[in-house]
């Protein structure tokens, strides 16, 4: 799949040539830094893209059926019903002005067949089950009664109202303190495993990624560069770029003055290199990296997008 | 709430308080009351016996108290001009200006809203375009020349509407009404649109500015994403949480009304408090300039006092403030 924006001084490409898959139950972690395109991917996803930014290329298949060019009423029946979206912030992705209750009740009646006390007594089900204590006293409270931690619960208690196939979290944990954001990973956890949900889980923090995601997708300048199981990239990290993004997080016990740092910066989206985004940084860079892109080259149950790992992979006889 | 209201009540009372204070004041300020009451050749034991029988030797504050007094009482006073009672003069002119007020100002809400939601959710479509035109138009353009081009089309050209007066008014008892009848009605529209023209403009780009700002919100793109159609998102979600600046500019925009028909009435010689105003202004008719100065104060503190508990009606927010502020 491919973003772009068309602007005056020309087309940014915001995500590039980006693939992937989730299965049911299964959560995926999109990790990189600010800017790299994971969220313009969930936005694509679930038809939300800013304008003008638009799908430029490629497909988007929801249980075998393409949604990425579904006619907009139709792609909204979809949001919320089959693919239903958490947002960084709790304290402003609730409406102030309406109660917990119509809000949730809202959301169930636009895509479920039911009446106001069936959806009431949803609305108080997934409040329960999201761990909302006294659900039933608290349900016709507004936002600013509820802690972040538990706006954030009634956020994913939105996202659940109809029992979507597939959740795009956007950062569902930065705004949150440590304990709150383990708890929230925990229900979300849960959650997936209960539903058979798939979830997107896009973040910047690899603790998160490495606390939830059971594969893990890395993401630079709109492109994946490494996408695979948890375990493999965290502990056996193959890109230049995932390398130093390992080396670049404390570990607990180390007497670490300096902290490792990948020099440089991420390069403006007007601004892409030739070959590989990443080689101006790249303390591997060949001479092919800033001619040539590498796509993504599979490596064990992983795949890497970068040259050094390509002379296997022609061995192979696969270009 | 009630606590709200009672404190919001106090205040209103001490700016009242100091708006009489200024009225009263006017009256020493235009000169000598008594030498504006009498002729030339009163001699000077009869303006004597007029002052202190006016209370005027006595003590400033004793005179303000007497004065708020008699205001609270409705006792506002004779009219230097006409020689009548001021409360009389005012009752009279009340029902046309509250009248012509309030069908500007709902024709300004019921056009204005609708048209800058209109413009706010489709910014690209040309009749938006026209309407912020329009709008342009509108706002820039003095009222009294509004008043006037459409007494030339629609009176002297057209000849549809009548150009002045009130038309034919019906005696409710307390209150004289225009409109229920058909020439009241008649009469009513061009005065009303000219003065609420502004407001319009001014109530539609408002409400434009704040619906775009509100749309671009997280709640509203979480709302989106949740699927709820387009509908529910503008009207259920959106336009709730615009109305909290919209009703405070309503709200001084009323007062502003009231207080400022007078270029209005004049245009269209509207039988009116403004109208009335005007001519107390040129003949220093300083019972009924005071008169009007406290009882426009007293709309703009009503007002204000129902802007405040609406503000607590819509947003949930300010109602919990006030809960925990009570139980500190």
């Amino acid at each position: 799949m491919t973003v772009e924006f068309p602007t005056r001084k020309g087309t940014l490409i915001a995500v590039d040539d980006v693939s992937f898959d989730l299965q049911p139950g299964e959560i995926l972690g999109v990790v990189g830094e600010s800017g790299a395109g994971k969220s313009m991917t969930g936005y694509a996803i679930i038809g939300l893209l800013d304008r003008p930014g638009r799908i430029a290329g490629g497909r988007i298949e929801l249980d075998g059926e393409r949604i990425d060019n579904l006619p907009p009423e139709k792609m909204r029946r979809f949001r919320g019903r089959r693919i239903g979206a958490i947002f960084q912030d709790p304290l402003t992705s609730l409406n102030p002005l309406l109660r917990i209750s119509d809000q949730i009740i809202e959301t169930i009646r636009t895509h479920m067949d039911m009446d106001e006390r069936q959806a009431r007594a949803r609305t108080l089900e997934l409040l329960n089950e999201v761990g909302i204590p006294a659900a039933a006293e608290r349900m016709d409270e507004y936002p600013h009664q509820f802690s972040g931690g538990m706006r954030q619960r009634i956020v994913i208690a939105l996202a659940l109202a109809a029992n979507p196939q597939l959740i795009i979290a956007d950062e569902p944990t930065t705004a949150l303190d440590v304990s709150i954001q383990a708890q929230i990973i925990r229900l979300l956890k849960r959650l997936c495993k209960d539903h058979d949900t798939a979830i997107m889980l896009i973040t910047h923090d690899m603790g998160v990624i490495a606390e939830a995601a059971d594969r893990v997708a890395v993401m630079y300048a709109g492109r994946i560069v490494e996408l695979g199981p948890v375990r493999d990239v965290i502990k056996d990290a193959k890109h230049p770029y995932t390398k130093g993004l390992m080396d670049s997080i404390p570990a607990i016990g180390q007497d670490v003055r300096v902290l490792a740092q990948i020099k440089g910066a991420m390069p403006r989206l007007n601004a892409i290199p030739p070959g590989c985004s990443f080689n101006p940084r790249c303390p591997q860079a060949m001479d092919r990296c800033r001619v040539e892109r590498p796509e993504l080259i599979t490596q064990g149950a992983s795949a890497v997008a970068c040259w050094l790992f390509a002379e296997e992979e022609a061995g192979v006889g696969v270009a | 709430m009630i606590a709200l209201i009672i404190r919001r009540l106090i205040q209103s009372i001490v700016v009242m308080l100091t708006v009489a204070l200024i009225a009263f004041t006017l009256f020493r300020f235009v000169g000598d009351p008594v030498a504006q009451m009498v002729g030339q050749d009163t001699s000077l034991e009869d303006r004597a016996q007029l002052r202190e029988r006016l209370g005027l030797n006595d003590p400033v504050p004793l005179q303000f108290a007497r004065y708020v007094g008699n205001t609270v009482k409705g006792n506002f006073g004779i009219s230097y001009r006409i020689g009548r009672p001021v409360g009389a003069l005012l009752a009279e002119r009340l029902p046309a200006t509250l009248e012509l007020s309030f069908v500007a100002a709902l024709f300004a809400l019921l056009v204005g809203i609708p048209m800058g939601i209109y413009t706010a959710l489709h910014p690209e479509r040309w009749l938006s375009k026209a309407f912020l035109t329009i709008s342009l138009i509108g706002i820039s353009l003095p009222t009294f020349l509004i008043g006037i081009l459409l007494i030339l089309l629609f009176g002297v050209v057209l000849g549809w509407l009548p150009t002045f007066g009130r038309g034919a008014v019906v005696d409710l008892g307390f209150w004289t009404t225009g409109l229920l009848s058909v020439s009241g009605w008649k009469s009513i529209l061009m005065p009303a649109f000219t003065l609420g023209m502004f407001q319009l403009t001014l109530i539609m780009r408002l409400v434009r500015s704040e619906m775009l700002e509100v749309l671009r919100t997280d709640f509203i793109k979480f709302a989106r994403a949740r699927g709820l159609t387009p509908r529910a998102v503008h009207f259920g979600h959106a336009l709730k949480n615009t109305l909290v600046p919209v009703i405070t500019i309503t709200g001084l925009q009323l007062g502003g009304i009231i207080a400022f028909a007078i270029i209005t009435e004049t245009v269209f010689q509207w039988p009116g408090m403004g109208l009335l105003f005007l001519q107390a202004i040129q003949f220093a008719d300083i019972p009924v300039m005071s008169s009007y100065l406290v009882l426009i104060a007293l709309f703009f503190v009503i007002i204000n006092l129902i802007v405040d508990i609406l503000y607590h009606v819509v947003d949930p927010r300010l109602r919990i403030e006030r809960q925990v502020g009570a139980g500190q």
